[in-house]
């Protein structure tokens, strides 16, 4: 056994409104610069519908993640090293600029300057990419709430493999969000696909990360990712992809996304897993096994011979305390109601979903039943076979089993809890039909309903002893460099050669304390100034603003001849 | 700055062997390939100490994909080939290759046949890479005046190549370089530079050779340093990586005393 640690991530799709704010944050933290125009690490995608880029998943166009050869081996399905070597002065798999989309900006400029005229001056789209006009015809959401669908509804690739009926149906029948990060595979296929090996897990978190440093630019990673998660900064050279916002998690802060999250859908915590058993379950021989066969390489954090063995690969025991404490893993494993992105890929992804049981309760309401009575809905989780067997292929690999008994679980606990809330007896009977108990269920229920931050987030900080590796405790100021943010321009080997600029402007460990401290982040040392990009507005440093009049109260400062307040 | 200091030590020395050359013979043929040679390992090392960051290909695949399928592989696969003919026919003494049991005449034909295939072809993919980059406006307006300066180099440089072998071979007599270019060349890096040996060449396969030394002195300041990283530890290295967190502090190294220790 040897015991890993993995930062991991699962999304309560029942609570997804599709508000795009985990993106938007994301953009304005990760991917606002040039180069990355057109990169979202995170990105909302309404299903059914094409995806971002589009029609991502079609694995037999885009030949990512890993397929078991005629032997059983595992292999990458773009092909091996050599092939890869062969191929590599042209990727023939690269999803080109059309498959993400055109990134523009508008002509702003003109509303201001122009010249008197009958008509009103519009701000034309300029390309972003080639500065010339141009006509808008997609984006990373085009689709968004289905918009569309009646011409690209076809073109979702998981339709393919569904029934008939959906093709004409879907649109009355379901719809939902699907925000989408990097999954921080245990079985990374990206990392497998890089030449010059400057994609690499962390030891310490999982998180796969590019090192910019030994980036060549071979984009054979964007062709592995089967998410396609990678993305190729077009002025840089490098590629680049969603970091779990590990300068964040290291000092025990949430990502932007999950921070950010308006519907709280979003739960980080620890799992702690087997890397012997990552290849053994990622060459398991049916696709549908794959979930089933993921779950197995977690470990149970709570058994005694897991933590012994994990405090022997060096996990802090916090770090175990957390994995214990864990909101992934008790819903991967506990209440088994999370699932992960297609597992057919065999990349082990780390970032898994509740499925959504809405349609289903819509569904049901329309009919005029009842939509929070357990019977109805347990028969309607079996009549309505059409989103079961959509969500089948986007979790299950295609089978309805596992997302059936999810949904059916979500089912229960509202019912079960609808007893409670109304003043009625519950009935364990519901609890038990699914395989809980009614405590479990309660647990649940407190976790997926009440979902407390400190309940969501359990994020043990990287360690104080480790503290001085950490790449965001600055000791200095960061900006305080040569060629540092705002300085900019082009080096001589092109825009910003010379060493990579910091990650990030904000001291995170500062803006931890600030938003946990109860009390204004005056400071009374130098250690603790306020940094004005993170100011949040508690208390008032000294010399941020003009000192205050003595305190004479309102006639005294009224005496000297300033504007008076107008009276009611 | 070394090198060129030893250039500079070992020129009179070799004045007295090779009493034929004159000034601008020592200047061309034995100053020039040592600065050349400095410039080239010693701007390197800079490069990857300064700007491992710039160290990339710097790709426009996700601008066009239609003429670079075609120009890219064909440049670089000529390239190769063209980089295996230099090395056999400069490194390789005509003696090795005669005991080898293969004939002048043989050789001759091969490399012919061969250096002018491959020098059609990377000439192709060049022609092919350098109409991309004018006429797509992204790939146009995403080059830098260093990428101009180096296009022209580098063309010129294989343009002179070709030219000479056609000059030499197909529509002349035929010459052999091997016994005097390649000389010369071996006799630059056992540090007894040998000018008289390439004060005799045709004039094409000395601009040639000239051009080759001012790309190879400006090789460390452009895009071409992507050569010197190919990937070639793929073949050998695990699928996945595994690192530790960085040991470096922050995004910088440390000062001078603040090192981190044990």
């Amino acid at each position: 056994m040897r015991v890993m640690a993995q930062m991991a991530m699962v999304m309560n799709l029942d609570k997804c409104i599709g508000c795009h704010t985990c993106s938007v944050t994301c953009k304005q933290a990760w991917t606002n610069r040039t180069g990355v125009e057109y990169v979202w690490f995170n990105n909302v995608e309404t299903r059914p519908g094409q995806g971002y880029p589009r029609r991502y998943e079609d694995q037999d166009t885009w030949q990512g993640g890993w397929e078991l050869n005629k032997r059983g081996r595992l292999t990458l399905k773009a092909g091996g090293r050599l092939k890869k070597l062969i191929s590599i002065f042209s990727n023939p798999k690269l999803p080109s600029l059309d498959d993400y989309y055109e990134p523009w900006t508008y002509d702003y400029e003109t509303l201001t300057n122009a010249p008197l005229q009958e008509h009103t001056p519009v701000a034309r789209p300029k390309s972003l990419i080639s500065g010339k006009d141009m006509k808008i015809s997609w984006s990373a959401n085009w689709d968004d709430d289905l918009a569309g669908s009646a011409e690209h509804g076809e073109k979702d690739v998981l339709l393919r493999e569904v029934s008939e009926k959906i093709k004409l149906e879907f649109e009355q029948t379901f719809m939902f969000y699907l925000p989408r990060i990097c999954e921080h595979c245990l079985n990374p296929s990206c990392a497998a696909s890089c030449p010059s090996g400057a994609l690499y897990k962390r030891t310490e978190d999982g998180i796969v990360l590019v090192d910019q440093d030994r980036c060549r630019g071979w984009r054979m990673c964007v062709t592995g990712c089967p998410y396609k998660k990678v993305y190729f900064n077009h002025r840089t050279g490098k590629a680049e992809k969603c970091t779990f916002c590990f300068p964040r998690v290291e000092v025990g802060l949430p990502t932007v996304c999950s921070e950010t999250c308006v519907g709280r859908l979003r739960y980080i915590g620890l799992v702690l897993y087997d890397a012997d058993r990552v290849l053994p379950a990622a060459c398991t021989p049916d696709d549908t096994d794959l979930y089933e066969a993921q779950r197995q390489v977690f470990l149970d954090p709570h058994d005694p011979h897991v933590a012994a063995e994990a405090e022997r690969a060096g996990i802090p025991r916090d770090w175990i305390e957390a994995a214990r404490r864990s909101p992934v893993y008790a819903l991967i494993n506990t209440y088994r109601v999370a699932l992960p992105l297609h597992p057919e890929y065999r990349t082990l992804p780390m970032v898994w979903y509740i499925p959504p049981l809405s349609p289903v309760v819509d569904a049901v309401r329309d009919t005029g039943h009842d939509a929070e009575d357990h019977r109805t809905l347990f028969a309607a989780v079996d009549a309505l076979r059409i989103p079961v067997d959509y969500l089948a292929q986007l979790f299950t690999a295609g089978d309805p089993a596992p997302v059936d008994a999810v949904l059916r679980r979500l089912a229960a606990m509202r019912s079960y809890l609808r007893d409670i809330n109304l003043g009625r007896e519950p009935d364990a009977s519901i609890p038990a039909a699914v395989g809980m108990s009614e405590e479990e269920m309660y647990d649940m229920y407190r976790l997926l309903a009440l979902a407390k931050y400190d309940e969501r987030y359990v994020i043990p900080p990287a360690h104080a002893e480790q503290a001085h590796q950490l790449e965001e405790l600055a000791t200095e100021c960061s900006l305080d460099r040569e060629g540092g943010p705002g300085m900019g321009g082009w080096g001589p080997f092109g825009e910003s050669s010379g060493g990579a600029a910091p990650i990030a402007v904000e001291n995170y460990r500062a803006l931890h304390d600030r938003q946990t401290s109860d009390t204004p982040a005056a400071p009374v040392d130098k250690e603790t100034r306020v940094n004005l990009l993170n100011w949040d507005g508690k208390g008032s440093p000294p010399g941020l603003f003009p000192p205050r009049p003595p305190t004479g109260g309102a006639a005294g400062s009224a005496g000297r001849g300033g504007e008076v307040e107008p009276k009611p | 700055m070394t090198a060129a200091a030893q250039a500079a030590t070992t020129a009179p020395h070799t004045l007295t062997t090779a009493a034929g050359t004159g000034t601008g013979g020592i200047l061309l043929w034995v100053v020039l390939p040592y600065l050349a040679l400095a410039v080239f390992v010693l701007g390197h090392v800079w490069r990857y100490r300064y700007d491992k960051f710039g160290w990339t290909t710097r790709s426009s695949q996700l601008y066009e994909n239609r003429l670079l399928r075609i120009g890219s592989p064909l440049f670089h696969f000529g390239v190769l080939v063209v980089l295996l003919g230099h090395i056999g026919g400069l490194v390789v003494p005509k003696s090795w290759t005669e005991a080898a049991g293969i004939g002048e005449d043989a050789y001759h034909a091969t490399a012919v046949a061969l250096g002018t295939v491959a020098g059609v072809c990377t000439l192709g993919g060049l022609a092919i890479l350098v109409y991309r980059r004018r006429t797509v406006g992204p790939v146009f307006s995403a080059t830098t005046r260093n990428d101009k300066a180096m296009y022209a180099s580098l063309t010129a440089t294989i343009v002179l190549g070709l030219a000479a072998t056609v000059a030499a071979n197909l529509v002349g007599g035929g010459y052999d370089y091997r016994e005097t270019i390649s000389v010369w060349f071996r006799s630059i890096f056992s540090l007894r530079p040998d000018p008289d040996r390439m004060t005799g060449a045709p004039i094409l396969f000395q601009l040639h050779a000239i051009s080759a030394m001012l790309l190879f002195a400006a090789w460390p300041f452009t895009r071409l340093v992507h050569m010197l990283t190919a990937p070639v530890g793929y073949l050998t290295r695990p699928y996945i990586v595994y690192r530790s967190r960085d040991t470096r502090l922050g995004a910088r190294a440390p000062r001078r005393g603040w090192e981190r220790i044990g």
